[in-house]
């Protein structure tokens, strides 16, 4: 899998070839705590950047997931629906959310590589 | 942490070391989860579970006249009250709304209160105007106060202090803990069995760190104290219970004294008109059919899309192993079984009214 891009509001993606697949970053799980539930979009559906793309719920409280570039629903992970837990375990791998077919590729340039994001999360602690 | 400095209760440095995740809660520095919500909620159903609630208020009302004087502000039964006894009860305002509400013991010829944190600031200048000249109110404010709460409390507190494990539910004892003069209740705030200790500042993390040092005792956040207390069915004042609902209303109509009936204490009509009428709205449980939670302010409607109430409380039930909530909805649709939509995210999700609690109260009543 290519390298790991990552958004301010803690989602990543991971590009292979026009189609990224997108979850939430091991910052992000660990601030949420235990996931209890999961709600990912329909495929087919279109988002623009920072659209709400799905729902990731803790016990204490709910919060959104935003599309981090514009594209097409093409592959959501259902298993997360039975085992939302997975999101804490296994953040940047089986804990993924949904895969989107990329629109326009330059927008991966404003993301952050994996050191400017551990950067800009150590900055928020 | 933003707004500046915040309090600190007596056991803060004790939680830092435990590597707990510290959260603002009532100006406080608080733990929110040392490992893990579910984990400590489980562990608190199944061991004992030890909990700061030392941002509380304790107060102290003494006085030859102290419980009638303070009958006079609440709708419970103080005059009553044997010595070693505790009671629940709201402080109420003249609509009949709770302006908090509060544990009522009487223990040394004194009456010990504990009162929400958020609220207590102006319940003790409520009290202390009330009563006026018939009692002295001495706020405890040196006073540390934890629960260990869960079925082997006993167990454990009784390897330490001789004689809590025969203590009733809702009674409480002047006794000497690891060598401080504390006041232990069965009581607590989970539906396990267990009790609140009221400790002298100074002794605090020592009886604290000996209960941890317990193979059965974990710490735990205020994360899971929510979702306990919510199982059980208890309400969490600013939530599910305010100066805008009464004690009918909201189900508290248990711990209204039947004296009380005839009046004398604030919004008495309105309570009163309630309890022999009905109220128009009623707290209840509710379980979302599916998997989704639903959280606090979500949209009630009943099944023809009509607005019948709201949440109150609501989120994720780890021992129900499914979401769990509670609100307030129009009495018509508050009979057990109602099914209704809760409106989360623009959609409506089938739930149905329940009887609370969901996971049944397990007290100690000898």
């Amino acid at each position: 899998m290519a390298d790991m891009k990552f958004t301010k509001e803690h989602e990543w993606i991971a590009v292979d070839g026009d189609v990224g697949t997108v979850g939430i970053s091991e910052y992000a799980q660990e601030q949420l705590g235990d996931v209890v539930f999961v709600e990912v979009p329909d495929v087919g559906k279109s988002f623009n950047r920072g659209d709400e793309a799905a729902v990731v719920e803790s016990v204490k409280a709910a919060s959104e997931v935003y599309a981090p570039v514009d594209g097409e629903i093409v592959e959501v992970n259902s298993g997360l629906e039975d085992a939302p837990g997975t999101v804490n375990e296994d953040a940047l791998g089986g804990g993924w959310f949904f895969k989107i077919r990329i629109n326009d590729a330059s927008q991966l340039d404003e993301l952050m590589d994996k050191a400017a994001y551990d950067a800009y999360t150590a900055e928020l602690d | 942490m933003s707004g500046g400095t915040s309090l600190t209760t007596h056991l803060h440095e004790l939680h830092v070391s435990l590597g707990a995740r510290m959260v603002p809660f009532a100006g406080y520095d608080m733990p929110v989860q040392y490992t893990g919500i579910i984990a400590e909620h489980l562990h608190t159903r199944s061991g004992a579970g030890l909990f700061d609630v030392g941002h509380m208020g304790q107060g102290r009302l003494t006085g030859a006249g102290a419980a009638a004087a303070l009958e006079t502000l609440v709708p419970g039964d103080i005059t009553g009250l044997a010595e070693g006894r505790m009671r629940y009860t709201q402080l109420t305002n003249e609509h009949g709304g709770i302006l908090d509400d509060l544990m009522v013991s009487k223990i040394s010829d004194a009456i010990f209160l504990v009162v929400n944190a958020s609220r207590k600031e102006s319940d003790f200048a409520h009290i202390a105007e009330g009563v006026g000249s018939d009692a002295a109110l001495e706020i405890l404010a040196d006073r540390a106060l934890i629960a260990l709460q869960g079925p082997k409390a006993a167990a454990v507190l009784g390897r330490h202090v001789r004689g809590v494990a025969e203590m009733k539910f809702m009674t409480i004892s002047a006794v000497d803990v690891m060598g401080a003069e504390c006041l232990v209740s069965r009581s607590g705030y989970t539906g396990e069995d267990g009790y609140e200790i009221s400790i002298p500042g100074e002794s605090a993390v020592e009886i604290a760190k000996a209960l941890l040092a317990e193979s059965e005792v974990e710490p735990i956040g205020l994360g899971a104290r929510d979702t306990l207390r919510l199982e059980a069915g208890l309400c969490l004042y600013g939530n599910d219970i305010d100066d805008t609902t009464t004690p009918v209303e909201a189900g508290l109509t248990w711990s209204i004294a039947k004296r009380h009936e005839e009046g004398g204490f604030p919004g008495a009509p309105v309570i009163q008109q309630q309890i022999a009428d009905g109220p128009e709205r009623r707290r209840v449980g509710l379980k979302p059919d599916g998997k989704a939670p639903v959280r606090a302010h979500a949209e009630i409607r009943g099944k023809l899309g009509e607005t019948v109430g709201e949440v109150t409380s609501g989120g994720f039930g780890p021992t129900v192993d499914g979401p769990v909530a509670m609100g307030y909805v129009k009495s018509e649709h508050a009979g057990a079984g109602t099914p209704v939509d809760i409106m989360v995210r623009g959609k409506p999700l089938p739930a149905t009214v329940v009887r609370l609690p969901f996971v049944e109260q397990r007290y100690f009543r000898g």
